[in-house]
Order: C-alpha cells, then structure tokens, then sequence
C-alpha cells in the first residue's frame, strides 16, 4: 500500500486508495500518522478518490486521523467519497464530523 | 419464505480472509439482479460480520468462521455469519453504537452499519460456544430490467 501525498500552503493532501477493512486498517492508520507527524500542516485532507470500499474499519482511520490532527491543533477534512464510503460515514454520522470537501 | 439457492463458505479467523467473504457473497448475491448500491451494502455488511468474528470469536486464537448466503423468493437475500469463538455476555451492551472491546483500529460501529445496511438482524450468542448473526436484506427489481 503506498499513498500519494503533496504540501501545499499548509494543506496536506493524502490520495488513499484500495479497500479499507480491518485487515488493512493498521497499515492506513500508521502511513496517514507517520506523514502528518512528517509534515505538521494546519489541514489535512484525505481524498478518498480511488478508495473503491470501506466498512467501518475506515471510521476508526479517521477518528485516529482526527486525533492525530487535534494534537498538533491543526484540522482534518476528506474528499472525493464515492457513493460506497459516503453510505458507510453517514450511518455513523462522522461526516458532521468531519469537513468534506468538494473535490478539487 | 420459500428457499430458492445457497451457498457456503468456511474459512479461519485470518484477517486476510475479509476481502474473501464479502466478494464471493456479492458475487453469488448478483444472480438477484441487485442495484449496485444494493450489493454495496450486502459486502459491508458481510464485512462488518466477518470482522466480528476474526476480532471478537477468536482474540488469541484461529477458529472457524462459516458464512451461508439464501437467496429466498420475493427477492430477499439471508447471510448468516456463524464462529465457535468466546460469545458475547451481553449482547444488547455490543450493539451500542460506538461501544466496542476492541482497540484503537475499531470504531465500535460494526452492529451499527449492519443495521443501516440491511432490513433485519438476529444476534444469538452463548458465552464460551459462539455466535450467530443472521442478517436479511430485501432487493428491489432494478428498474426497467425484465428478468
């Protein structure tokens, strides 16, 4: 698994991809963590683009993710949910969480 | 309702094994002619299922997992997700959103996104012999497709 990033103005844009589940969760947990210790940005977006599936197991990737941000007091945002993840983030309500944004 | 085809898988408790579970139920549940908003669902659902038992049943251990899909008629689909593992003490308590014995890669909303997902859910445990979950979703025709 290996994810695309860029910094830009303090954003820090994260392209995952493939199927989140829990057999992967660790993995995005660790690389999303690891490149916001890295980079510290203000924002940290997760595009969600050619994420083809999630089950809840994404909801703790982002709760972890939010965490992860508060401690450097910085925000987390997501974009380019497919119908698929947006279904799954709804029933547990953690898209009035979480700021999406229109994909760019 | 009347049986109209199954299927069963068995498989251990390897993480691993999700992706596995989910496609081949959403592969033999595609007969149903579903939505693929509909199948979208039946693989989450199943996914959260499976997880349970490969986090939950079987902590320290690999143990067997067995998952059975009905296709009845009147288009209703039935999954059952069955282990052998620790059982739940209290199931109502496990069905809590956001409550979870697990660690920090769990949401605790496994039971939550079931429920959303499918139209019914029956949860049987006993502590030390295992757990069933029987979930039921009904598929709508897809529009202008005669079958």
């Amino acid at each position: 698994m290996h994810f695309t990033s860029f910094l830009q103005n303090g954003v820090l844009t994260i392209a995952l991809n493939g199927e989140i589940d829990h057999h992967r969760a660790r993995g995005y947990i660790e690389k999303i963590g690891a490149k916001i210790d890295t980079y510290t940005p203000d924002e940290c977006v997760l595009d969600f683009s050619e994420v083809t599936f999630t089950d809840s197991s994404g909801i703790a990737v982002v709760i972890n993710s939010m965490r992860r941000m508060a401690q450097i007091e910085g925000k987390l945002s997501m974009t380019g949910l497919g119908e698929q993840p947006m279904r799954v983030f709804r029933a547990s309500g953690i898209d009035k969480l979480v700021q999406i944004r229109e994909v760019v | 309702m009347k049986f109209e085809n199954y299927m069963t898988l068995e498989f251990p408790s390897k993480s691993a094994n999700e992706a596995f579970a989910r496609s081949a139920v959403a592969c033999f549940a595609a007969q149903m002619d579903p939505t693929l908003e509909e199948l979208g669902d039946i693989r989450t659902a199943v996914s959260e299922a499976v997880t349970n038992c490969i986090v939950h049943a079987y902590p320290d251990t690999l143990g067997k997992v067995a998952v059975r899909l009905r296709l009845l008629d009147e288009d209703w689909v039935e999954i059952q997700v069955k282990d052998w593992g620790v059982g739940i003490p209290d199931v109502d308590k496990a069905r809590e959103p956001l409550f979870t014995t697990g660690n920090e890669e769990r949401s605790g909303m496994g039971f939550t996104i079931m429920e959303s997902f499918t139209d019914s859910i029956r949860v049987r445990s006993k502590v030390g012999k295992g757990t069933t979950v029987v979930l039921r979703k009904q598929i709508a025709h897809r529009p202008a497709l005669s079958r």
